[in-house]
């Protein structure tokens, strides 16, 4: 009896659903989706492609890649040499030394507490970034910070050596306070996923720490790490906030230069100003995806 | 006789050496762990030996009172808290909706979502206010001609800037249920689809949406480069102001906006804790 029932209610199911409504339904999905379409179609894509429009428009209209070609003037490669020394220094050190911060609170043997409090932190300070971290280093290292006073009383002047708050040097340490927490969170799941066997195996096997390190782990660590200072790099690339409120939009790099752009023609060609702004997504874009990609091969390990 | 004793030797070795370098290790990693959080610690302690130093020869909290005595601090701030609460609501608006139909009918669609929620990480905020001023700054799309319309236009990108955390967020709180049995569950129960999403789909994601709304509340809240060229008065543009014009109030000033980013996370982190708790106890 009730064999019978279950089958004849699977069975009018189907047709009910199937052949009444599905039209109606499908264009049903598409309006639950439609929402978030169109915002990224107004808010994100659309600015982008008037950005990529105007940058293959010559002075009186036409298409032309003049713009592009002109991205080789000093003032542009200054700014984007600045930007990509600056993005690569901060993202090589943050990534080290975060992976040094990632290790020593899981394989290091620190006591746990200190693993949570860091990964807390570190989502704080990873997100604690624009105007008051800059206005955190001005207290610090700036001409009247504490450290520079401190220094001053034990007979070393910053400032005279040369050091600079609003320089390469300045901007990398800055850029670095939200760099080395963004590394310690994204590394730490990748180095959890180093299994205890294949330490084991490794010191059955006779190997030393070194070369457990030098074959087992690191190899499988490498392209978390690669990846994730990719997106480092990408991280301190796009950064305008930061430098903007430290240095007052007035040094050389390539977001700043950007915003000087904006509030009025510094390049003295509107068209060279997009090409900028295009060049930066196009750096942009290679970074994330590099990053994916080296994200999921490291995913076939640490499952 | 010697395949019995062979193992124990080498067993014993590989101890105590395992033993030294853990020793080793703990040693280097208290090394390592010191040197950072100096260099993470001293900033803020600088910042907040600073804020106490408004009033000669003693210490105090001067500074704070003169930064929320300020006649732009407590506008800008409420500004801009209303402007990260409306973006928080329009994105997940869109989003659970979205997340819900991926995960649900529409699964082709799935990298195409995901790709767009990665733009905000590929478009810098200063090129994407760059189109945006371009595209909105004049006829036929002339959003920006008012203060109040350009808070419209700022709030909305500000939800669209959220997209790949809400989206993440509510992503990883779909999977964490059965999203077919609940929707099919309510169907059986004659519910419609607003019923499934309100009161079937939103209660059960209730940790993620949190979790993603306070991520998004921490990046909006203190926002600089986008509001700035908008011209806006909210709390970035007024801190970037302050620091170029106060002495001791942007000490103040960024330790509080540390003790809200500190908050966020605390609160995220004590609520995805209460989530495993409930999934174990849901078992």
């Amino acid at each position: 009896m009730k064999s019978s029932i279950v089958p004849n209610s699977q069975l009018v199911n189907p047709t009910v659903r199937g052949a009444k409504r599905p039209s109606r339904r499908n264009l049903g999905y598409w309006l639950g989706v439609l929402p978030f379409f169109l915002f990224s179609a107004l808010f994100l894509i659309g600015p982008t492609l008037i950005l990529a429009s105007r940058s293959l428009e010559g002075p009186d209209g036409g298409l032309t890649f003049d713009n592009y070609r002109q991205l080789a003037t000093p003032s542009v490669l200054d700014a984007y040499g600045m930007s990509i020394r600056i993005s690569l220094t901060s993202a090589i050190l943050g990534g080290l030394i975060g992976f040094l911060i990632a290790w020593a609170i899981s394989i290091g043997g620190l006591p746990r507490p200190f693993r949570s409090l860091t990964t807390t932190f570190s989502g704080v300070a990873s997100n604690f970034a624009g105007v008051p971290l800059a206005a955190a280093y001005i207290f610090t290292l700036g001409r009247v910070g504490v450290i520079t006073a401190l220094l001053k009383l034990a007979g070393i002047d910053l400032y005279r050596s040369g050091f600079s708050l609003y320089s390469f040097l300045g901007l990398t340490m800055v850029y670095l306070y939200f760099q080395v927490p963004l590394m310690v969170l994204v590394i730490l799941p990748a180095i959890d996923g180093l299994r205890r066997e294949w330490r084991e195996a490794a010191e059955n096997l006779g190997a030393t720490s070194a070369q457990y390190w030098r074959h087992v782990a690191l190899p499988v660590l490498l392209p978390s790490m690669m990846g994730t200072m990719i997106l480092l790099f990408g991280n301190a690339f796009g950064a305008h906030a930061t430098a903007y409120a430290l240095t007052g939009g007035l040094f050389n790099l390539a977001t700043l230069l950007i915003g000087q752009q904006i509030s009025g023609d510094v390049l003295h060609n509107p068209g060279l100003g997009y090409a900028v702004a295009m060049g930066m997504i196009l750096i942009m874009a290679v970074s994330i995806l590099v990053y994916s990609v080296l994200q999921r091969r490291s995913e076939r390990w640490l499952r | 006789m010697s395949v019995s004793t062979a193992p124990a030797p080498v067993a014993v070795k590989s101890a105590t050496t395992i033993k030294t370098t853990a020793r080793k290790n703990r040693f280097w990693a208290w090394v390592i762990y010191i040197g950072g959080a100096l260099y993470f610690l001293v900033p803020l302690a600088a910042t907040f030996y600073w804020s106490l130093r408004a009033e000669r020869g003693k210490f105090g909290f001067e500074a704070y009172r003169r930064l929320f005595a300020d006649a732009n601090f407590l506008p800008s701030f409420s500004e801009s808290i209303v402007n990260a609460v409306a973006a928080i609501l329009i994105s997940l608006l869109i989003i659970v909706p979205t997340a819900y139909w991926v995960t649900l009918r529409l699964p082709k669609l799935r990298p195409v979502v995901e790709f767009i929620t990665l733009l905000p990480f590929v478009i810098p905020a200063v090129v994407l206010v760059f189109g945006l001023i371009r595209l909105y700054s004049r006829p036929p799309l002339l959003w920006t001609a008012t203060y109040e319309s350009s808070r419209i236009l700022l709030i909305c990108v500000y939800a669209a800037l959220a997209f790949p955390y809400v989206f993440r967020s509510v992503d990883n709180g779909l999977r964490a249920m059965d999203v077919r049995a609940l929707t099919e569950a309510a169907q059986s129960l004659g519910a419609s689809w607003p019923t499934i999403l309100l009161r079937v789909i939103f209660p059960n994601l209730r940790v993620a949406l949190l979790s993603g709304a306070l991520l998004t509340f921490a990046i909006v809240i203190g926002e600089l480069t986008i509001a700035l060229f908008m011209a806006q008065h909210t709390l970035g543009p007024y801190m970037a102001n302050l620091t170029r014009s106060k002495v001791y109030e942007p000490s103040a000033m960024a330790i509080v906006a540390f003790a809200i980013t500190w908050a966020a996370m605390g609160l995220i982190q004590l609520i995805g804790r209460g989530q495993q708790g409930q999934i174990a106890g849901g078992h």
